[in-house]
């Protein structure tokens, strides 16, 4: 059937990916690597021998460096201040950067001849599929950087840093391909000025939500907004309250589509505590026909008090958001006999970033990586981006952060190890669609919790084992 | 001589045939053949399955939902843009008084052309920002605005819209009749201004009113520029994807809810083809849909055939 694809845009596009990938695989152009020990066992292996305990990896300090950053909802300000510490530590080096949002056709071109960067910001719509790369022996395996001492404290590595679940999306078959640097939290936003004006105190379990909800309401402002044209957000909620009642067990159950989850009295629990939103008529009246954009900004207006969003929320509305709003993050409050701690959130890392194995100077990648997770750097990007990074505590008290990124970082330091992170509306894009489609049922109160619940197992019981 | 005319010909054709053939004619072939295979879309490697992806088309609900709408809006949708594009332009072109100038359309019919096409020079992009604002499911949506001023519905329970199962299909059905009545209309315009003034004037002398004019001299006169149009909105009824996809909710996957009550042939392929990574199964769909498409423009062809009207 070969020759018959040829007509179909993406597939071309995926096989010229391949093949530009695999002709560099094959090209002849020496990599300036030190190490380059052209292992047969696949996987790229930086400079073991090439470094001390201060360059691990054998930078040469007037070798040049090559940065592409997407250039996305976070800028490329921020890689631009990663690159002028990197500059104070190897003064030689000469930088060259490029943000761009088309990374495919910027780097595909340069990985075909063997030539690509040193560090690329592999994200957004056109980013090169981290699997194609990782099997056509294209990219730096990062376990050298993961074991190197930690810039700020060297007695650590730099795995030791990271926050938990950081390096799970980058890696295939227990092989670290990427770094993804931006760590989002998900839950519920308000705003604290208004809470403070009122009176209100943010709620810890599910009873004083609903208690409290019942209070804003008197008080003549929604409680509850959503992206109802988008029903995932109101997902962030509901799953997450199941995820909570249930425990990490029944978390992995659902995670990977289990029908027999959703039999679980925690899912009942869950749903039916969520349905009580629904129930009391607590919603901001035609949320549930609103785009992100138009739920947010009467958000933002104050129409209503909560909203359920990842973490990216202050940067998308920061033109909107009045100046004294305050924004607030709250985990998904505890319902009574949680199986996970109350502090417990959904948390995950984007921002994918890798070092090219052909790259010429593919121990300035690496290093370049390390400046990355320096506390820093770190607070750097939290400061240019509104948005926290993969590392630990990454933000020092003398950054000055946006009110609802310092209340999702402090809620994430309270967190510790109690994160989750689904991975369903990833890999499962027509489960995820049906649920999505029950919990609009639900939140618009066409269906009851009973229904969802089979709605939701009907879902799951389609979905093939992988 | 005439041996020389066909390499002349051919050579003419040679170069449309070829595009045509290597453009139209074999994706048609190739997604034949694909909706007899397992294909994911993203990966070379594919298996035969028969025709499996028909028989379970047979047997997918949605599918069955998603082809209703598509029926039904191939009845409705010519029905209503056409009534109403024929009613505007003999408005525009005869409807007016009679006087002394003879056949002549209402007052300001100029001005109500250029009004009415101005519909079509929007893009569907446009239409659907358009749209959103006015289908907004809070009082800040022209349609709640207005019903709430008007004390018609309670500011605290507005109408979804496009988020209310039940609305929703008619909320699209408007806007696709909304951007199509100015085209046909104009289309019909020039039509009729094709028609003999003496033809009008004999009927009036005659003592015909507007409603026998439209329907004894006018429809007959038009018949072949209706049938065109019939052609044109069915298979436009066929598709539907634009409006659908971006305006409905679930939004970022296509659309067609909510519950698939607006979902089309062409959202639920989509929808299928890319996100669900069942391509050969979307290409079943397509394939139904042209055959279906096909049968339609020559049943609508067949069936309005008239006998021609010379003038």
């Amino acid at each position: 059937m070969g020759s018959a694809i040829e007509y179909n845009r993406r597939d071309i596009f995926k096989r010229a990916a391949a093949i530009t990938v695999l002709a560099a695989g094959g090209g002849s152009l020496l990599a300036a690597c030190a190490g380059g020990t052209g292992s047969s066992s696949g996987g790229g292996s930086a400079s073991p021998g090439g470094g001390s305990a201060g360059n691990p990896f054998g930078v040469k300090a007037s070798d040049p460096l090559d940065v592409v950053i997407f250039k996305g909802g976070y800028g490329d300000d921020y890689a631009k201040d990663f690159e002028a510490i990197y500059v104070k530590d190897y003064p030689g080096a000469k930088i060259s950067h490029l943000g761009t949002t088309d990374i495919a056709g910027k780097l595909q071109p340069r990985f075909n001849a063997g030539s690509p960067p040193d560090i690329v910001d592999n994200s957004g719509a056109s980013q090169l599929k981290l699997d194609v790369l990782a099997k056509n022996n294209q990219l730096t395996e990062l376990t050298p950087l993961l074991d190197a001492p930690y810039l700020d404290d060297p007695t650590k590595k730099v795995r030791d840093v990271l926050l938990p679940g950081t390096l799970d999306a980058g890696t295939i078959d227990g092989k670290v391909w990427s770094l993804n640097y931006v760590y989002t939290v998900f839950g519920l936003w308000y705003s604290n000025k208004l809470f403070q004006e009122k009176g209100w105190t943010p709620p810890k379990t599910w009873d004083d939500f609903m208690t409290l909800c019942a209070t804003i309401k008197a008080a003549g402002i929604a409680p509850f907004a959503h992206q109802g044209k988008y029903p995932y957000y109101a997902n962030y909620t509901l799953m997450d309250l199941i995820a909570k009642q249930g425990g990490p067990d029944l978390f992995k159950r659902l995670d990977a589509c289990d029908p027999t989850a959703y039999d679980d009295p925690a899912v009942k629990a869950g749903v039916t505590a969520f349905y009580e939103i629904m129930d009391k008529d607590y919603l901001l009246p035609g949320t549930n026909g609103m785009t992100h954009t138009e739920s947010q900004t009467a958000w933002c207006q104050g129409k209503a008090a909560f909203i359920p969003c990842g973490s990216w929320l202050e940067n998308e509305m920061i033109k909107i958001t009045p100046a004294d709003f305050d924004m607030a993050f709250l985990p998904v409050p505890s319902l009574a006999g949680d199986k996970m701690p109350p502090n417990t959130l959904r948390a995950g890392a984007g921002e994918p970033f890798i070092v090219p194995k052909q790259a010429k100077n593919n121990a300035g990648g690496l290093e370049f990586l390390r400046i990355m997770l320096t506390k820093e750097a770190s607070g750097k990007f939290a400061a240019a981006a509104n948005s926290l990074t993969v590392l630990k505590d990454g933000v020092g008290a003398d950054v000055v952060l946006k009110p609802g990124t310092k209340s999702s970082s402090t809620a994430l330091t309270a967190a510790g190890t109690n994160t989750f992170y689904y991975t369903y509306p990833d890999v499962q894009t027509e489960f995820d669609t049906a649920l999505q489609a029950a919990t609009a049922d639900l939140c618009a109160k066409r269906i009851g919790p009973d229904q969802w619940i089979a709605a939701a197992k009907a879902a799951a019981s389609k979905v093939k084992p992988a | 001589m005439r041996h020389r005319k066909y390499p002349f010909i051919v050579g003419f054709l040679f170069l449309p045939v070829l595009l045509y053939t290597v453009l139209v004619i074999w994706p048609y072939i190739q997604t034949f053949g694909y909706s007899l295979t397992d294909w994911s879309g993203v990966s070379p490697s594919m298996n035969f399955v028969g025709f499996k992806n028909y028989t379970a088309l047979l047997h997918d609900d949605i599918f069955m939902t998603a082809l209703g709408h598509n029926l039904l809006l191939i009845v409705l949708l010519p029905v209503v843009t056409i009534v109403l594009a024929l009613f505007f332009a003999f408005m525009l072109n005869v409807g007016g008084r009679g006087g002394t100038g003879g056949i002549q359309g209402v007052r300001g019919a100029g001005f109500y052309k250029v009004v009415f096409f101005f519909p079509q020079v929007l893009s569907v992009a446009i239409l659907a920002v358009l749209f959103e604002a006015v289908y907004r499911s809070d009082g800040g949506g022209l349609l709640n605005g207005v019903l709430i001023k008007l004390g018609l519905e309670n500011a605290q329970q507005p109408i979804l819209w496009l988020s209310d199962p039940d609305l929703v299909f008619w909320c699209i059905l408007a806007v696709l009749i909304w951007s199509g009545v100015g085209f046909y209309l104009v289309m019909f315009s020039a039509a009729m201004q094709s028609i003999p003034k003496d033809i009008y004037e004999a009927a009036l002398l005659d003592g015909s009113g507007r409603g026998q004019t439209f329907f004894k001299i006018t429809i007959p006169l038009l018949w072949d520029t209706i049938q065109t149009a019939w052609v044109y909105l069915a298979i436009a009824a066929m598709d539907a994807f634009a409006l659908v996809s971006t305006m409905t909710p679930p939004a970022g996957i296509y659309g067609g809810g909510p519950n698939h009550r607006s979902e089309v042939l062409a959202t639920y392929l989509m929808r299928n083809f890319l996100p669900f990574g069942k391509a050969g199964y979307a290409c079943a769909m397509g394939v139904v849909i042209f055959f279906i498409t096909l049968i339609l423009s020559v049943v609508s062809l067949r069936v309005t055939r008239r006998e021609r009207i010379e003038y």
